[in-house]
C-alpha cells in the first residue's frame, strides 16, 4: 500500500515538474528567437526573485493568489467552473471596503465584520450563477462571465463621489473612505518589509478547504457530484443543492481574495485595486491540480514569475515575456496531467492485469479439472 | 435474406431528420413577422418617448459593426460545437487575429491583414484541437490556457514588433499598433439620400423601416458583406452537404459516427481551426474596420459574448445572427452614449414583462406571474423617476439581456449531444 502511494506521489509531481520544463524550454525559444539570450535571462529572475525582499513579496503576492486558486478549485473539484471569481471578489472587496470605510469600531469587531461582508457579497454573486444554473438551467460558464462585466458596471456606478467613492487630498484619485486605523490587520515584522498577518488566514483557509473535502461528508458528496452527477442522484445525493451550496462556498472564498490587499496594504477600494485576479486563480488552481498544497506551490511559483520578471526591464529584456512564460506554464501543465493521467491509468491496468494472470496460473489446475 | 437487403436504406432516414433538428421550427414567414414586430414595437417606443436615435441609420449602422464581430466569434462557436468541442477559446483566438491583423494591416494592405488575422485564429484553433483532440484535455480547460497563452504572447510581441523605429514613428507603442488604411466601405447611392429624406421626417413606422435599411447600405464595409456570406456559408455547408453531415455527426455521437467510417479526429481538427479562423476574422475585423489599430485588450470580452449568442441562437446560425444582432445593438447603445435610448427601451420592458405576468396569471403560474408583476412595476417605477440610464448601466445592458434571454429560453435550447465529451479514438469498440 505504501509503495502504490509513492509511485502515485512520483507520477503526480511528474506533470507539473514536466510543465515547467518545457514551458521554460519554450520562453527560451521565444526569447531566442527574438534575438535576446534566453539563460540569462532566467538567471536574472532567479537571482532577483530569491532576493529577501523578493521573498517577502512572493509571500504577500501568493497570499492573494491562493486564495484565488482555492475560490477556483471548489468549483473545479465538483466540475464546476466558476469563471466569475473575478466579479465576485472585486464586488465584495468594494462592499466590504465601503463598509470598513463607513464604520468606526474596535479593530477586534470591525475587521471580522468586513471579512464577513466581503464573503457574504462575494457568496452572493456567486449564488446568482448557481441559483440560474439549477433553476433555469444556464451554463454557469457562460452566466459567470456575465457576471463579472456587470459587477464592473456596478463597481463603476458606485466608485463616484456622492455615492460610495470620494476624491483623495490631491484631488485626483477616487476611492471608498479609508479604513480607521483600528481595522488594519496586523503584521509580521520582517525585513526589508512586513509579511501581511492575513497569510495566517490564508493558511487556515488552505486547511478548511483540505478538511471539508477530505474529512466530511459534504465533501465526499460534493467530489462525487464531481466525478458523476448521476451517479450521485442516484445515491441520494441532493446535486441540485449541491451545486448552489458550492457555488455559495466558492464565493465567499472568493470574497477572501481581496481581503490581504484591503486590510494589509491599500485600506481602501480604488482605481489602483489589483483586477484580474479571478483569472490568475484559474490558472493556479489547474497548476495545483486543486490540491490545497499544490494550489500553494503554483501560487508561489506565479509570485515569484512576476517578481523576477520584474528585474529583466533594467537588463535589456521585455518583462512582458513573463505572460508568455505563465501562458505555457498553464498550457503545457493541462496537457502534461491528461498524459500523466492517462499513463498511471493504463501502468494500473497493466499491475492488475498481471496480477490476475499470476492468480490465474496458481489456479490452474484446479479450473481446468473442474 | 431480401429482409436484410432491403433494411439498408432506411437508417438513411433518420440521420437526415436528425439534421433539421426534429423540433418545430420557425418558418421563415413567422421569423419576418416577428422582425416586423419588433420593429413596431420600437417605433411605438421611438414616438412614445422622443428618443429618436433609436431606430436612426447611425444607430442601426454602428449595430451591425457591433454584431459582425459578435457574430464571427459566435460562429467560430458554432463550428467547433457541431463537432462537438466546446470553444472557449475563442476569446484568445480572436485576440490573436486582433493582433496579427493589425501587424500586417500596418505594414502592407488591410486585406492582408484580414488574411494574417484568420491564420492568427487557426493557428490557436489548431492548438485547442491538439490539447482536446489529442489530448483529450478538458475543453474549458484548454479554451482558458489558451486564452491566458494568447493573451500573454500577444502583450510580448506587441511591444517588441510595435515599439520599433518605424513603427513608433507611425504612431505605434508597446500597446498599440501603428494605424493600417481602412478597408473600402460601399454606400448604395440614391437609395441611402432618399431613405435619409424619408429618416428626417419620424413619421410612425415608416421612417423607422427608412433608418433602419438606410444604416444597412450606407458606409457599408466590404468585410461586413464576407461575414454575412460566411454565414451563408456555414449554413450551406454544415446542413446541406454530406461533409457538414459527417462534421455535425461527430458533435451529435462520435462513436456511432467512427462506425460508419468518418474519421471523428480529423473531422474535429478541421471544425476546430476553422472555428479559430472565423474567430480571428472577428478580431481582425475590430482590428482593421472598427478601429484602424491593434490596441491591448481591444475585444473586451467578445469571444465570450459570441459564445453566448451562439448559445442564444440554439447552436444554429439564423438564431446566432439574431442573437449577434441583438448584442451588437445593446454594444452600439454604449458607444453612442445611449442612456436615453435605453431609458427609453425601459418602457418596452415594462410592457414585456407586464404582458409575461398577464400570461402566467392566465395560465394559473401564479409565483411567476407575481414575481414579472413586481419588476415591470419596478422598471416602471424607475422609467417615471428618472430621465435616463447612468452610462454605466448602459454599458452593462448586452450582459444583463445576455442573461434574462438564457435564463428565461436555456431550457428550450437543445445542443449537440456529444458537446464538450472527450472522445478517444476507438471509444465504442
Amino acid at each position: 500500500m505504501k509503495k502504490f502511494d509513492k509511485e502515485r506521489v512520483l507520477l503526480g509531481l511528474a506533470a507539473p515538474v514536466l510543465a515547467i520544463v518545457v514551458a521554460f524550454l519554450v520562453t527560451a525559444v521565444v526569447l531566442a528567437a527574438t534575438g535576446k539570450e534566453p539563460f540569462n535571462a532566467f538567471r536574472i529572475m532567479f537571482d532577483y526573485g530569491s532576493k529577501s525582499d523578493s521573498q517577502v513579496y512572493i509571500l504577500n503576492k501568493g497570499t492573494t493568489y491562493y486564495l484565488a486558486g482555492l475560490a477556483v478549485a471548489i468549483g473545479f473539484r465538483m466540475n464546476l467552473f466558476n469563471i466569475g471569481v473575478d466579479g465576485q471578489y472585486r464586488l465584495a472587496a468594494f462592499f466590504a471596503a465601503a463598509l470598513g470605510g463607513a464604520l468606526t469600531l474596535p479593530g477586534i469587531v470591525q475587521i471580522p465584520l468586513i471579512i464577513l461582508c466581503a464573503m457574504i457579497v462575494g457568496a452572493m454573486w456567486a449564488g446568482i450563477a448557481g441559483v440560474l444554473k439549477v433553476t433555469r438551467g444556464v451554463s454557469e460558464v457562460v452566466s459567470t462571465i456575465m457576471l463579472n462585466a456587470i459587477a464592473t458596471a456596478v463597481i463603476g456606478y458606485l466608485l463616484q463621489v456622492g455615492r460610495l467613492g470620494q476624491l483623495d487630498e490631491a484631488g485626483t484619485k477616487i476611492s471608498t473612505k479609508p479604513l480607521p486605523e483600528s481595522s488594519h490587520f496586523f503584521e509580521f515584522p520582517t525585513e526589508p518589509a512586513p509579511v501581511w498577518g492575513f497569510i495566517v488566514v490564508a493558511i487556515i483557509a488552505g486547511i478548511a478547504f483540505w478538511f471539508t473535502l477530505a474529512r466530511t461528508r459534504f465533501g465526499f458528496d460534493l467530489r462525487t457530484v464531481g466525478q458523476s452527477g448521476s451517479a450521485a442522484e442516484a445515491s441520494g445525493v441532493n446535486v441540485k443543492k449541491m451545486i448552489v451550496t458550492s457555488m455559495l462556498f466558492s464565493g465567499a472564498m472568493a470574497g477572501l481574495i481581496g481581503m490581504p490587499t484591503l486590510l494589509n496594504d491599500s485600506y481602501e477600494y480604488g482605481g489602483d485595486f489589483p483586477v484580474g485576479i479571478g483569472f490568475t486563480g484559474i490558472a493556479i488552481a489547474l497548476l495545483g491540480r486543486n490540491n490545497p498544497v499544490g494550489i500553494a506551490l503554483g501560487a508561489l511559483l506565479w509570485a515569484f514569475l512576476e517578481r523576477g520578471s520584474g528585474q529583466l526591464e533594467f537588463q535589456g529584456y521585455d518583462k512582458e515575456i513573463v505572460g508568455v512564460i505563465q501562458g505555457v506554464i498553464v498550457l503545457c501543465v493541462v496537457i502534461a496531467y491528461e498524459v500523466v493521467r492517462r499513463y498511471g491509468l493504463k501502468r494500473q491496468q497493466r499491475q492488475v492485469g498481471a496480477k490476475l494472470a499470476a492468480q490465474a496460473r496458481n489456479s490452474e489446475k484446479q479450473e481446468v479439472s473442474a | 435474406m431480401t429482409v436484410t437487403a432491403t433494411s439498408t436504406p432506411p437508417p438513411t432516414a433518420p440521420k437526415v431528420s436528425g439534421g433539421k433538428g426534429g423540433r418545430t421550427r420557425l418558418s421563415f414567414p413567422v421569423i419576418l413577422l416577428i422582425i416586423a414586430g419588433g420593429l413596431l414595437a420600437l417605433s411605438a417606443v421611438r414616438a412614445i418617448t422622443g428618443a429618436q436615435d433609436i431606430t436612426s441609420a447611425g444607430q442601426i449602422s454602428a449595430a451591425l459593426a457591433m454584431a459582425v464581430p459578435i457574430g464571427m466569434a459566435g460562429l467560430g462557436g458554432l463550428w467547433a460545437e457541431r463537432a462537438g468541442v466546446v470553444n472557449i477559446g475563442l476569446e484568445g483566438m480572436m485576440i490573436l487575429g486582433t493582433f496579427f491583423g493589425a501587424w500586417a494591416g500596418w505594414q502592407t494592405d488591410p486585406w492582408i491583414g484580414v488574411l494574417a488575422g484568420v491564420l492568427g485564429g487557426m493557428a490557436g484553433g489548431l492548438l485547442h484541437a491538439i490539447a482536446t483532440v489529442t489530448f483529450g484535455v478538458d475543453h474549458i480547460i484548454s479554451g482558458i490556457a489558451i486564452n491566458i497563452l494568447a493573451v500573454g504572447f500577444t502583450t510580448y510581441f506587441a511591444k517588441l514588433w510595435f515599439n520599433t523605429e518605424e513603427a513608433s514613428a507611425k504612431g505605434g507603442s508597446p500597446k498599440q499598433s501603428p494605424p493600417s488604411e481602412d478597408i473600402t466601405t460601399v454606400t448604395v447611392p440614391g437609395v441611402s439620400d432618399w431613405l435619409g429624406d424619408i429618416e428626417k421626417h419620424h413619421w410612425f413606422f415608416i421612417s423607422d423601416i427608412a433608418g433602419v435599411l438606410r444604416g444597412l447600405v450606407t458606409n457599408l464595409s466590404l468585410l461586413t458583406i464576407v461575414a454575412v456570406l460566411l454565414f451563408v456559408l456555414t449554413f450551406l455547408v454544415l446542413w446541406k452537404t454530406s461533409f457538414g453531415l459527417r462534421l455535425r455527426s461527430c458533435g451529435e455521437n462520435p462513436i456511432a459516427a467512427e462506425s460508419l467510417g468518418v474519421n471523428v479526429y480529423k473531422y474535429k481538427y478541421i471544425a476546430v481551426i476553422i472555428s479559430g479562423g472565423m474567430a480571428g476574422l472577428g478580431g481582425a475585423f475590430l482590428a482593421l474596420v472598427t478601429s484602424n489599430i491593434y490596441n491591448e485588450g481591444q475585444t473586451g470580452g467578445r469571444g465570450y459574448i459570441g459564445l453566448a449568442a451562439m448559445i442564444f441562437g440554439n447552436w444554429r446560425p439564423g438564431g446566432l445572427a439574431m442573437g449577434a444582432g441583438l448584442f451588437g445593438f445593446a454594444d452600439a447603445l454604449q458607444l453612442r452614449n445611449g442612456g436615453q435610448s435605453v431609458h427609453a427601451l425601459l418602457l418596452l420592458l415594462v410592457v414585456v414583462l407586464a404582458g409575461l405576468a398577464l400570461w402566467k396569471l392566465y395560465r394559473k403560474s401564479y409565483l411567476t406571474a407575481a414575481i414579472s408583476g413586481v419588476l415591470s412595476l419596478g422598471v416602471l417605477v424607475w422609467y417615471l423617476g428618472t430621465d435616463t440610464v447612468p452610462n454605466e448601466f448602459v454599458t452593462a445592458t448586452p450582459y444583463v439581456v445576455t442573461l434574462l434571454v438564457l435564463s428565461l429560453s436555456a431550457q428550450r435550447l437543445r445542443m449537440p449531444k456529444a458537446d464538450g465529451m472527450r472522445y478517444r479514438k476507438g471509444q465504442g469498440k
